[in-house]
């Protein structure tokens, strides 16, 4: 049966020929944008060794540009950033907040575990 | 009054469920909603990976020394291949996002020829992580050793040529005399690490299938580095040992006749990269990612059998599109943080 009370919200997400070209566009420049990100992490990577001095500033370097990369897929790619902002946030906010209380908690009793291990034997 | 009222939204309507606050379909909202349950889990087994990772310290391995081969190439090229798999997934990720595009403009061909873009994608990556894995599972020619000392090492450098073998003490087939040479790719090298992990060589003398005795013939090794990643009595982990040092440990371990004393590849039980751990999570997280792009690929095909068929053309929207290409580009949001996490940092 047909109904008409409910509203297609997928019809809403046409767009024309001309919109179309401008998003290609934008979808093109997100691509450079990732292929380069890519790039430079795996020429980093190769270049300085986990022993060197400059590191741990390298791997802060790595997790930020992962999540530069992860937010222009979520946000462009899956279109996120152009839903509703109740969507959006309903899908961000909770997540983010229990992964990062997660690493936290994680990391921290990890380095407990590893002290305890070493001062007890494993 | 009647015409009016039909225009409003009343309290029935309203509270009957049918408009969304956010407004978007059931479909992609519930789509959403199975994403974050996954990324949950994803998330969970990375920062297990991280737990584990920080007890380890130094033992655990480095990935750009771990990956550095190329198909075809060898050695020496650290991360190239990890990198080129994630460029493949992110470039199937774009062909996605313009089957959807494309979709938004009714355009059913331009729908078509990006699906199919993408399914090869996906192919390629499925591939490309097959290879890996064998990669991964097979090891290097030197393989981990333990030392006299009790001290465990992954050993870096070229490994000499097995030439021949050349039979001392005749056995069930072989006679004295005779040289066995690489029948096949890689026969001999299969033997000679059989024999090693079941402390068949001594002094040099490899004790074969039949029983014969046979003299390893092999190339001189080039750029021996051995790198402590255990313990033992009198080495440390993070020690280096280079030169004729390395090669006179290295064959005193090979030679001892005492099995267990080189680990080769990786299984889940050991692995010559690091703790046992490591390769365990290894193959759980990258392989539940190869799964689900396994399963994406098949999501994928599926619906690109719709679109050929006309199913959303005839519906008005191409929204399946939409939903199977969210659930895509979240395998690649996936990859993007296993390539940090377990290759990079």
């Amino acid at each position: 049966m047909e109904r008409d009370d409910i509203i297609e919200y997928s019809l809403d997400a046409h767009h024309s020929e001309a919109e179309g070209v401008s998003l290609r566009k934008k979808i093109w420049q997100v691509t450079a944008l990732l292929t380069v990100i890519t790039t430079v992490e795996v020429v980093l990577g190769s270049l300085i060794k986990q022993s060197s001095p400059s590191w741990p500033i390298v791997k802060i370097l790595f997790i930020l540009l992962t999540l530069v990369k992860a937010g222009y897929i979520v946000l462009s790619f899956m279109h996120l950033g152009h839903e509703r902002k109740s969507l959006k946030y309903v899908i961000l906010i909770p997540y983010i907040i229990f992964i990062l209380y997660l690493i936290f908690i994680c990391l921290t009793e990890s380095i407990a575990v590893g002290a305890a291990w070493e001062k007890y034997g494993a | 009054m009647a015409e009016h009222a039909e225009k409003q939204i009343d309290t029935k309507t309203l509270w009957g469920g049918k408009i969304s606050p956010f407004s978007t379909s059931y479909g992609k909202l519930m789509m959403w909603f199975f994403l974050v349950s996954d990324a949950l889990t994803f998330g969970g087994l990375l920062i297990a990976y991280g737990f584990t990772r920080f007890n380890a310290q130094a033992a655990w391995p480095i990935g750009e020394e771990t990956f550095n081969s190329l198909p075809f190439l060898g050695h020496g090229y650290p991360l190239i291949y990890v990198a080129l798999m994630t460029f493949i997934l992110i470039v199937s990720s774009v062909t996605m996002v313009l089957a959807v595009e494309a979709g938004h403009r009714m355009d059913r061909k331009g729908v078509t020829k990006w699906m199919i873009a993408t399914i090869i994608g996906g192919f390629f990556f499925v591939g490309s992580q097959a290879w890996e894995w064998s990669h991964f599972i097979h090891g290097s020619e030197f393989g981990k050793v333990e030392l006299s000392d009790g001290s465990q090492a992954i050993v870096k450098g070229h490994f000499g040529e097995l030439q021949n073998f050349t039979v001392v003490e005749a056995g069930k087939h072989h006679k004295k005399g005779a040289v066995i040479k690489d029948e096949f790719e890689g026969d001999l090298m299969h033997q000679f690490q059989h024999a090693v992990e079941k402390g068949h060589i001594e002094n040099g003398i490899i004790k074969l299938h039949d029983g014969s005795l046979a003299k390893v013939n092999k190339a001189a090794d080039h750029d021996m580095v051995l790198v402590i990643k255990e313990d033992g009595k009198y080495r440390q982990t993070g020690q280096k040992i280079t030169g004729a040092e390395a090669s006179k440990l290295y064959y005193e371990s090979i030679n001892s006749g005492k099995p267990h004393k080189v680990i080769y590849g990786a299984n889940l039980k050991q692995n010559e990269y690091g703790p046992q751990q490591y390769g365990q999570f290894f193959f759980f997280i990258t392989g539940f990612h190869g799964f689900h792009v396994f399963s994406g690929v098949c999501f994928n095909i599926i619906i690109l059998l719709g679109v050929l068929k006309g199913t959303y053309h005839k519906r008005g929207h191409y929204e399946m599109v939409e939903k199977t290409g969210l659930y895509w580009h979240f395998v690649d949001l996936v990859w993007v943080f296993v390539f940090t996490f377990f290759y990079l940092v």
